[in-house]
Protein backbone atom coordinates (compact mmCIF):
# COMPACT_ATOMS: atom_id res chain seq x y z
CA UNK A 1 0.00 0.00 0.00
CA UNK A 2 1.44 3.21 -0.88
CA UNK A 3 1.28 6.21 1.49
CA UNK A 4 -0.10 9.36 0.96
CA UNK A 5 3.65 10.93 0.37
CA UNK A 6 4.00 8.25 -2.10
CA UNK A 7 0.86 9.07 -4.43
CA UNK A 8 2.40 12.83 -3.91
CA UNK A 9 5.39 12.20 -5.24
CA UNK A 10 4.10 9.77 -8.41
CA UNK A 11 2.07 12.44 -9.23
CA UNK A 12 4.38 14.94 -9.49
CA UNK A 13 6.12 13.18 -11.62
CA UNK A 14 3.50 11.94 -13.71
CA UNK A 15 2.65 15.83 -14.39
CA UNK A 16 5.98 16.55 -15.34
CA UNK A 17 6.21 14.01 -17.53
CA UNK A 18 3.22 14.43 -19.19
CA UNK A 19 3.32 18.16 -19.78
CA UNK A 20 7.02 18.42 -20.33
CA UNK A 21 7.66 20.44 -17.35
CA UNK A 22 10.82 19.85 -15.79
CA UNK A 23 10.30 18.17 -11.95
CA UNK A 24 12.28 19.97 -10.30
CA UNK A 25 9.88 23.12 -10.96
CA UNK A 26 6.49 21.19 -9.57
CA UNK A 27 5.71 21.67 -5.43
CA UNK A 28 2.68 19.89 -3.90
CA UNK A 29 1.62 23.08 -3.12
CA UNK A 30 1.75 24.34 -6.71
CA UNK A 31 -1.61 25.44 -8.48
CA UNK A 32 -1.40 22.98 -10.75
CA UNK A 33 -3.47 24.72 -13.34
CA UNK A 34 -1.24 27.63 -13.17
CA UNK A 35 2.45 26.06 -12.41
CA UNK A 36 1.13 23.80 -15.87
CA UNK A 37 -0.25 26.49 -17.14
CA UNK A 38 -2.74 23.98 -18.23
CA UNK A 39 -6.92 23.82 -19.11
CA UNK A 40 -9.87 22.14 -17.72
CA UNK A 41 -9.96 19.77 -20.82
CA UNK A 42 -5.74 19.40 -19.90
CA UNK A 43 -7.13 18.51 -16.66
CA UNK A 44 -9.11 15.65 -18.08
CA UNK A 45 -6.08 14.40 -19.44
CA UNK A 46 -4.06 14.28 -16.49
CA UNK A 47 -6.99 12.98 -14.65
CA UNK A 48 -6.78 10.23 -17.29
CA UNK A 49 -3.13 9.45 -17.29
CA UNK A 50 -3.55 9.25 -12.92
CA UNK A 51 -6.38 6.68 -13.64
CA UNK A 52 -3.95 4.98 -15.67
CA UNK A 53 -1.14 4.96 -13.61
CA UNK A 54 -2.81 4.18 -10.14
CA UNK A 55 -5.55 1.87 -11.85
CA UNK A 56 -8.31 3.41 -9.96
CA UNK A 57 -11.26 5.26 -11.64
CA UNK A 58 -11.32 8.70 -10.75
CA UNK A 59 -14.47 10.53 -10.72
CA UNK A 60 -14.25 13.96 -11.90
CA UNK A 61 -16.70 15.39 -9.65
CA UNK A 62 -14.25 15.02 -6.59
CA UNK A 63 -11.98 16.84 -7.82
CA UNK A 64 -14.07 20.16 -8.42
CA UNK A 65 -12.30 22.76 -6.53
CA UNK A 66 -9.17 20.95 -6.34
CA UNK A 67 -6.38 22.88 -7.54
CA UNK A 68 -3.29 21.71 -5.48
CA UNK A 69 -1.00 18.48 -6.03
CA UNK A 70 -1.45 17.63 -2.49
CA UNK A 71 -5.01 17.64 -1.72
CA UNK A 72 -5.13 15.54 -5.29
CA UNK A 73 -2.82 13.21 -3.42
CA UNK A 74 -5.35 12.95 -1.15
CA UNK A 75 -8.09 12.26 -3.11
CA UNK A 76 -6.65 9.58 -4.87
CA UNK A 77 -5.28 8.03 -1.74
CA UNK A 78 -9.14 7.78 -0.53
CA UNK A 79 -9.27 5.74 -3.52
CA UNK A 80 -6.37 2.99 -3.67
CA UNK B 1 -19.54 15.17 -55.29
CA UNK B 2 -17.30 12.23 -53.88
CA UNK B 3 -15.49 15.05 -51.29
CA UNK B 4 -16.65 18.38 -49.91
CA UNK B 5 -14.46 20.61 -47.97
CA UNK B 6 -16.78 22.95 -45.33
CA UNK B 7 -16.10 25.54 -42.51
CA UNK B 8 -17.01 22.67 -39.77
CA UNK B 9 -15.96 19.40 -41.52
CA UNK B 10 -14.93 17.85 -44.67
CA UNK B 11 -15.20 14.15 -46.09
CA UNK B 12 -14.03 12.16 -49.03
CA UNK B 13 -14.62 8.84 -50.56
CA UNK B 14 -11.77 6.58 -51.79
CA UNK B 15 -11.99 2.82 -52.25
CA UNK B 16 -15.33 2.74 -50.34
CA UNK B 17 -14.61 4.29 -47.50
CA UNK B 18 -15.97 7.51 -46.52
CA UNK B 19 -13.63 9.78 -43.98
CA UNK B 20 -15.39 12.59 -42.35
CA UNK B 21 -13.17 14.73 -39.98
CA UNK B 22 -14.38 17.35 -37.64
CA UNK B 23 -12.73 20.30 -37.66
CA UNK B 24 -14.89 23.22 -36.14
CA UNK B 25 -12.43 24.99 -33.34
CA UNK B 26 -12.20 25.02 -30.38
CA UNK B 27 -13.71 21.52 -29.78
CA UNK B 28 -16.16 20.61 -32.72
CA UNK B 29 -19.26 22.31 -30.80
CA UNK B 30 -22.46 21.31 -32.57
CA UNK B 31 -23.94 24.69 -33.80
CA UNK B 32 -26.32 25.29 -36.47
CA UNK B 33 -22.89 25.50 -38.86
CA UNK B 34 -21.59 22.12 -38.38
CA UNK B 35 -25.54 20.98 -38.67
CA UNK B 36 -25.98 22.23 -41.80
CA UNK B 37 -22.61 20.35 -43.07
CA UNK B 38 -23.79 17.44 -41.12
CA UNK B 39 -27.01 17.51 -43.28
CA UNK B 40 -25.05 18.05 -46.51
CA UNK B 41 -23.12 14.92 -45.66
CA UNK B 42 -26.10 12.99 -44.83
CA UNK B 43 -27.76 13.78 -47.96
CA UNK B 44 -24.42 13.21 -49.69
CA UNK B 45 -24.16 9.34 -48.03
CA UNK B 46 -27.59 8.65 -49.18
CA UNK B 47 -26.92 9.84 -52.76
CA UNK B 48 -23.45 7.93 -52.76
CA UNK B 49 -25.16 4.45 -50.70
CA UNK B 50 -23.90 2.23 -53.53
CA UNK B 51 -20.49 2.68 -53.41
CA UNK B 52 -19.80 3.78 -49.40
CA UNK B 53 -19.00 0.25 -47.70
CA UNK B 54 -17.55 1.67 -44.45
CA UNK B 55 -18.13 5.69 -42.92
CA UNK B 56 -15.65 6.70 -40.39
CA UNK B 57 -15.89 9.62 -38.54
CA UNK B 58 -12.91 11.56 -36.70
CA UNK B 59 -11.35 14.66 -35.03
CA UNK B 60 -8.53 16.59 -36.70
CA UNK B 61 -8.41 18.73 -33.21
CA UNK B 62 -6.12 17.86 -30.65
CA UNK B 63 -8.46 18.28 -28.36
CA UNK B 64 -10.82 15.43 -29.29
CA UNK B 65 -13.87 14.23 -30.83
CA UNK B 66 -15.93 16.72 -30.25
CA UNK B 67 -17.42 18.78 -26.91
CA UNK B 68 -21.44 18.19 -27.34
CA UNK B 69 -23.80 20.83 -28.57
CA UNK B 70 -22.70 24.54 -28.92
CA UNK B 71 -24.02 25.86 -25.68
CA UNK B 72 -22.35 29.54 -26.42
CA UNK B 73 -24.80 29.48 -29.71
CA UNK B 74 -27.65 27.93 -27.76
CA UNK B 75 -27.53 30.72 -25.08
CA UNK B 76 -27.04 33.57 -27.53
CA UNK B 77 -29.71 32.73 -29.52
CA UNK B 78 -32.08 31.99 -26.80
CA UNK B 79 -31.65 36.04 -25.82
CA UNK B 80 -35.14 38.16 -26.28
CA UNK B 81 -36.95 34.97 -27.14
CA UNK B 82 -40.48 34.03 -25.26
CA UNK B 83 -40.11 30.63 -23.68
CA UNK B 84 -42.77 29.45 -26.33
CA UNK B 85 -40.08 30.65 -28.84
CA UNK B 86 -37.33 29.29 -27.41
CA UNK B 87 -38.77 25.62 -27.31
CA UNK B 88 -40.01 26.25 -31.22
CA UNK B 89 -36.38 27.14 -31.38
CA UNK B 90 -35.13 24.59 -30.22
CA UNK B 91 -36.98 21.63 -31.25
CA UNK B 92 -36.68 22.85 -34.87
CA UNK B 93 -32.85 21.98 -33.91
CA UNK B 94 -33.47 18.70 -32.54
CA UNK B 95 -35.98 17.75 -35.66
CA UNK B 96 -33.19 18.56 -37.50
CA UNK B 97 -29.78 16.87 -35.80
CA UNK B 98 -32.04 13.73 -34.85
CA UNK B 99 -32.74 13.62 -38.88
CA UNK B 100 -29.33 13.21 -39.59
CA UNK B 101 -28.63 11.02 -36.18
CA UNK B 102 -31.49 8.82 -37.70
CA UNK B 103 -29.75 8.54 -41.34
CA UNK B 104 -26.64 7.38 -39.92
CA UNK B 105 -27.44 5.30 -37.77
CA UNK B 106 -29.53 3.22 -40.50
CA UNK B 107 -27.43 4.02 -43.40
CA UNK B 108 -26.30 0.55 -45.39
CA UNK B 109 -22.52 1.40 -44.75
CA UNK B 110 -21.00 0.28 -41.78
CA UNK B 111 -20.48 3.55 -39.47
CA UNK B 112 -17.21 4.03 -37.14
CA UNK B 113 -16.54 6.83 -34.61
CA UNK B 114 -12.65 7.20 -34.05
CA UNK B 115 -12.63 8.83 -30.84
CA UNK B 116 -9.84 10.67 -29.07
CA UNK B 117 -9.86 13.08 -26.34
CA UNK B 118 -13.25 14.15 -25.20
CA UNK B 119 -16.37 12.76 -26.36
CA UNK B 120 -18.83 15.14 -24.60
CA UNK B 121 -22.75 15.14 -24.71
CA UNK B 122 -23.72 15.64 -27.91
CA UNK B 123 -20.27 14.37 -29.04
CA UNK B 124 -21.39 11.15 -27.44
CA UNK B 125 -24.68 10.85 -29.37
CA UNK B 126 -22.79 11.27 -32.56
CA UNK B 127 -20.59 8.49 -31.69
CA UNK B 128 -23.45 6.50 -30.37
CA UNK B 129 -25.27 6.81 -33.89
CA UNK B 130 -22.34 5.11 -35.57
CA UNK B 131 -22.12 1.27 -35.77
CA UNK B 132 -18.34 0.73 -33.76
CA UNK B 133 -16.88 3.10 -31.51
CA UNK B 134 -12.95 2.49 -31.85
CA UNK B 135 -11.42 4.75 -28.79
CA UNK B 136 -7.65 6.21 -28.01
CA UNK B 137 -6.89 5.10 -24.77
CA UNK B 138 -6.76 9.06 -23.56
CA UNK B 139 -10.05 9.27 -24.71
CA UNK B 140 -12.98 10.07 -22.29
CA UNK B 141 -16.70 9.73 -22.57
CA UNK B 142 -19.20 11.64 -20.32
CA UNK B 143 -23.33 12.96 -20.52
CA UNK B 144 -23.22 16.47 -18.63
CA UNK B 145 -26.23 17.53 -19.08
CA UNK B 146 -27.85 17.66 -16.05
CA UNK B 147 -25.81 20.10 -14.94
CA UNK B 148 -27.64 22.14 -16.77
CA UNK B 149 -31.32 20.97 -15.59
CA UNK B 150 -31.74 19.47 -18.75
CA UNK B 151 -31.09 16.08 -20.62
CA UNK B 152 -28.98 14.75 -23.59
CA UNK B 153 -31.17 16.09 -26.44
CA UNK B 154 -29.36 14.31 -29.59
CA UNK B 155 -30.89 10.58 -29.15
CA UNK B 156 -28.02 9.58 -26.53
CA UNK B 157 -30.57 8.16 -23.99
CA UNK B 158 -31.84 5.97 -25.97
CA UNK B 159 -29.04 4.65 -28.21
CA UNK B 160 -26.91 4.24 -25.12
CA UNK B 161 -29.66 2.11 -23.73
CA UNK B 162 -29.83 0.04 -26.91
CA UNK B 163 -25.85 -0.57 -26.46
CA UNK B 164 -24.99 -1.16 -22.74
CA UNK B 165 -27.04 -2.26 -19.42
CA UNK B 166 -29.63 0.39 -17.51
CA UNK B 167 -27.25 0.79 -14.47
CA UNK B 168 -24.65 1.83 -17.16
CA UNK B 169 -26.67 4.50 -18.73
CA UNK B 170 -27.42 5.82 -14.93
CA UNK B 171 -24.50 6.00 -13.75
CA UNK B 172 -23.84 8.20 -16.79
CA UNK B 173 -26.65 10.31 -16.94
CA UNK B 174 -27.39 10.94 -13.31
CA UNK B 175 -24.03 11.79 -11.93
CA UNK B 176 -22.88 13.39 -15.03
CA UNK B 177 -19.04 11.58 -14.44
CA UNK B 178 -16.92 11.32 -17.12
CA UNK B 179 -15.20 7.55 -17.75
CA UNK B 180 -12.36 6.76 -19.31
CA UNK B 181 -11.64 4.60 -22.54
CA UNK B 182 -11.07 1.46 -20.29
CA UNK B 183 -14.03 2.02 -18.61
CA UNK B 184 -16.13 2.51 -21.74
CA UNK B 185 -14.61 -0.98 -23.60
CA UNK B 186 -15.17 -2.54 -20.18
CA UNK B 187 -18.87 -1.52 -20.11
CA UNK B 188 -19.33 -2.44 -23.95
CA UNK B 189 -19.70 1.35 -25.16
CA UNK B 190 -16.63 1.43 -26.97
CA UNK B 191 -15.63 -1.86 -28.94
CA UNK B 192 -12.29 -1.23 -29.84
CA UNK B 193 -9.34 0.30 -27.40
CA UNK B 194 -6.04 1.93 -29.77
CA UNK B 195 -2.97 3.17 -28.44
CA UNK B 196 -2.42 7.00 -28.21
CA UNK B 197 -3.19 8.76 -31.28
CA UNK B 198 -3.45 5.77 -33.13
CA UNK B 199 -7.79 5.89 -33.19
CA UNK B 200 -8.07 6.28 -36.99
CA UNK B 201 -5.33 3.98 -38.04
CA UNK B 202 -7.22 1.25 -36.28
CA UNK B 203 -10.53 2.39 -37.60
CA UNK B 204 -9.09 2.44 -41.11
CA UNK B 205 -7.91 -1.08 -41.00
CA UNK B 206 -11.47 -1.97 -39.38
CA UNK B 207 -13.23 -0.30 -42.88
CA UNK B 208 -10.80 -1.90 -44.68
CA UNK B 209 -12.19 -5.54 -43.21
CA UNK B 210 -15.83 -4.19 -43.37
CA UNK B 211 -15.16 -3.42 -47.15
CA UNK B 212 -14.57 -6.84 -47.89
CA UNK B 213 -18.21 -8.04 -46.84
CA UNK B 214 -20.97 -8.56 -49.32
CA UNK B 215 -23.10 -5.06 -49.33
CA UNK B 216 -26.83 -6.89 -49.12
CA UNK B 217 -25.51 -9.17 -46.19
CA UNK B 218 -23.51 -6.34 -44.39
CA UNK B 219 -26.20 -4.07 -44.30
CA UNK B 220 -29.54 -6.82 -43.39
CA UNK B 221 -26.73 -7.90 -40.65
CA UNK B 222 -27.17 -4.27 -39.32
CA UNK B 223 -30.78 -3.59 -40.00
CA UNK B 224 -31.47 -6.48 -37.83
CA UNK B 225 -28.68 -6.13 -35.01
CA UNK B 226 -29.47 -2.40 -35.08
CA UNK B 227 -33.02 -1.23 -34.03
CA UNK B 228 -33.44 2.65 -34.13
CA UNK B 229 -35.63 2.93 -31.12
CA UNK B 230 -37.75 5.71 -32.85
CA UNK B 231 -40.27 6.08 -30.25
CA UNK B 232 -38.02 6.48 -27.51
CA UNK B 233 -36.39 8.95 -29.18
CA UNK B 234 -39.19 11.04 -29.65
CA UNK B 235 -39.88 11.31 -26.04
CA UNK B 236 -36.87 12.27 -25.37
CA UNK B 237 -36.80 15.20 -27.65
CA UNK B 238 -40.30 15.89 -25.84
CA UNK B 239 -38.91 15.13 -22.53
CA UNK B 240 -35.86 17.42 -23.54
CA UNK B 241 -38.03 20.22 -24.50
CA UNK B 242 -40.37 20.38 -21.43
CA UNK B 243 -37.13 20.46 -19.13
CA UNK B 244 -35.97 23.74 -21.68
CA UNK B 245 -38.38 25.83 -20.75
CA UNK B 246 -37.38 26.22 -16.99
CA UNK B 247 -35.72 29.35 -15.97
CA UNK B 248 -33.41 26.88 -14.08
CA UNK B 249 -32.07 25.96 -17.87
CA UNK B 250 -31.18 29.69 -18.66
CA UNK B 251 -29.36 30.09 -15.29
CA UNK B 252 -27.48 27.01 -15.88
CA UNK B 253 -26.51 27.76 -19.54
CA UNK B 254 -25.81 31.70 -18.18
CA UNK B 255 -23.54 29.70 -15.88
CA UNK B 256 -21.72 28.20 -18.37
CA UNK B 257 -21.61 30.54 -20.57
CA UNK B 258 -19.95 33.24 -18.52
CA UNK B 259 -17.82 30.99 -16.55
CA UNK B 260 -14.24 31.16 -15.35
CA UNK B 261 -13.82 27.95 -13.22
CA UNK B 262 -11.13 26.21 -14.08
CA UNK B 263 -13.36 22.92 -14.97
CA UNK B 264 -16.30 24.66 -16.73
CA UNK B 265 -16.49 21.25 -18.51
CA UNK B 266 -16.97 19.13 -15.22
CA UNK B 267 -20.05 18.58 -13.66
Amino acid sequence: MRTVEQTLEEILNLAAEHFRVPRTQLSPDDDFFKTLRIDSLQALELLTRLEQHFGVELPDYEFQGVTDFRTLADRIQARL
Amino acid sequence: MREFRGQSLSWQLAGGVCELALHREPANEIGTALLVELEQFAAALEALQNEVCAVILYSRLRRGFCAGADLRELYQRMQGLTVEQRIAGVRQFLERIHAVLNRLDTAPATTIAAVHGICFGGGLELALACDVIVADRMARFCFPELRLGIIPGFGGIPRLKRDVGNAVVRDLLLTGRSINAQRAHAVGLVAQLAAEGKALEVARATAQQVAKFDPVTRAAAKQFIKPVPYEELRREMDIFCELFARPVVDEGLRKFVESTAALPYLP
